[in-house]
């Protein structure tokens, strides 16, 4: 799971640095930029996650 | 290119950064336990060395500056610039006073400081042989990455030029380049670390362990208020070239900041607790100067005052939020402080000083930040846990690690309680 939420979190910076490289029109560029941002959230989220699990576990 | 008066100028408020580091070093040490005191001082110290030595052979390699060779990548037309192409040691490169050479300087200093802001969420267990370790790591990859991107004219400065993103990211004291890399570092630290022996009950619930020393921490911001002037002075001047008149600016930005922070976060713990809350003030005030650094050079004082007492309120409602939700020991409030303070400040240069095209450049800036340093700091953190455990014996915790790690204590006259040496 941990793996899982680094690894949304680099795609979510991927989708950020696509949109900059290939992208031209601010509308679309701040779409692509947020969509980023959800991503990195929903990774960020799990790698918290994780560590409340594993902190759990070990009482 | 930089007039000679301006070059001056920059150095001189340069000179004045390293009281930044004793100020954090001042409040980590503060806010940690007594029987660690001696410890923390020394770990910031040692710290500082390592970062400015890894910057010297390979920090400035990666980093470079605006106008110094670098490699680049050309798509779709655009040039992009990735990465600087310095030796190693910094060979060739002339400290005359030139640009680059003042960069070498400001960026030595600047990974110092963000090398030292782990300490504060690592007080209390973490090695000192390890938090030297990862202060290379970040001095050494982490850091300089990030700098050239936003300083050494890299992909992120160029989002200006390239894409009519208002003026590329702005960062000009280091909310992002250095609190928010320090402060994602420190939380990477705290989640490999684990929390303090005794921090926290079976069933979940945090126990509080106050900062030994209130004195220490509050004359710590006083220090770094002044080190905070320099760097931002000198950023603002260096990487944004911001003539000399604007200093007044940038200087009364800074302290309104910090002001308003402080008094935003006394006003909260108030009417929370009743009465307001020394350390958590501290906090407030230390992530008020680490907002404030981004949009120094950019917005009128109005808004370094609404940044200010925003990020006061946001320091203390997260130093809760991460001890009780997050169950991250934090004993310095470092993430809340940096990075919490530190990337609101990045936000904010976007909402109040440039069009929708600024506020998108700042967000990518944000989104490398969360994207890129946060899962690359705690790649190389975990690599070097693995290879040499961070976390400090659980003897050396219950003796304390002072006498553990250095064999002598910060305080020998002090009486020792009995308490503070039985197992939780």
């Amino acid at each position: 799971m941990e793996l899982a939420g680094f690894l949304l979190l680099v795609a979510g910076w991927a989708i950020v640095l696509a949109s900059a490289v290939l992208l031209k029109t601010l509308p679309l560029e701040t779409l692509f930029v947020l969509a980023g941002l959800a991503t990195e959230l929903v990774g960020l989220v799990l790698v918290i996650r994780t560590h409340l699990v594993v902190r759990e576990a070990r009482g | 290119m930089m007039a000679m008066n301006a070059m001056a100028l920059c150095l001189l408020f340069s000179l004045l950064i390293p009281l930044a580091g004793a100020g954090l070093a001042l409040i980590n040490a503060g806010l940690g336990r007594s029987r660690s005191a001696a410890h923390a001082m020394l770990a910031s110290l040692s710290v500082i060395a390592v970062a400015a030595l890894v910057y010297f052979v390979c920090g400035f390699a990666w980093q470079g500056s605006l106008g110094l060779p670098a490699h680049t990548l050309t798509v779709a037309g655009k040039t992009w610039n990735w990465l600087a192409a310095e030796p190693f040691f910094l060979r060739g490169l002339a400290l005359d006073g030139s640009p680059a050479s003042l960069a070498v300087w400001l960026g030595m200093l600047s990974a110092g400081l963000a090398a030292l802001i782990p300490l504060g969420s690592g007080a209390d267990r973490w090695r000192l042989g390890a938090s030297c370790a990862s202060a290379a790591l970040l001095a050494g990859f982490t850091y300089p990455l990030f700098a050239h991107w936003v300083w050494g004219g890299g992909w992120l400065a160029q989002l200006g030029a390239n894409n009519g993103l208002g003026k590329g990211f702005l960062d000009a004291g280091g909310s992002g380049s250095i609190q928010a890399v320090g402060g994602l570092t420190a939380l990477c630290i705290a989640w490999i670390l684990g929390p303090r022996r005794g921090k926290y009950a079976p069933d979940g619930t945090p126990s509080a362990i106050p900062g030994h020393n209130a004195v220490l921490v509050l004359f710590g911001c006083l220090a770094a208020l002044l080190g905070w002037l320099g760097l931002n002075c000198a950023g603002s001047i260096l990487y944004y070239g911001a003539e000399p008149g604007r200093m007044v600016l940038v200087a009364v930005n800074t302290t309104l900041g910090a002001s308003a922070a402080a008094l935003a976060s006394a006003a909260i713990t108030r009417t929370r607790f009743g009465k307001p809350d020394a350390s958590l003030c501290a906090n407030g005030w230390v992530g008020g100067l680490a907002a404030g650094s981004a949009g120094c050079a950019f917005v009128v004082p109005a808004v370094a005052v609404l940044v200010g007492a925003v990020t006061g309120i946001l320091v203390v409602l997260a130093v809760e939020w991460i001890e009780l939700h997050l169950a991250v020991d934090d004993p310095g409030g470092a993430v809340a402080v940096h990075a919490v303070g530190g990337i609101w400040g990045v936000i904010a240069v976007g909402l109040f000083a440039g069009g929708s095209g600024q506020f998108v450049a700042q967000l990518a800036g944000l989104a490398t930040l969360l994207g890129f340093v946060l899962p690359l700091t705690y790649g190389l953190n975990r690599a070097l846990d693995h290879f040499s455990r961070q976390r400090v014996a659980a003897e050396g915790e219950r003796r304390g690690m002072d006498l553990f790690e250095l064999g002598a204590g910060a305080y020998p006259e002090f009486m020792t309680h009995t308490e503070d040496f039985t197992q939780r």
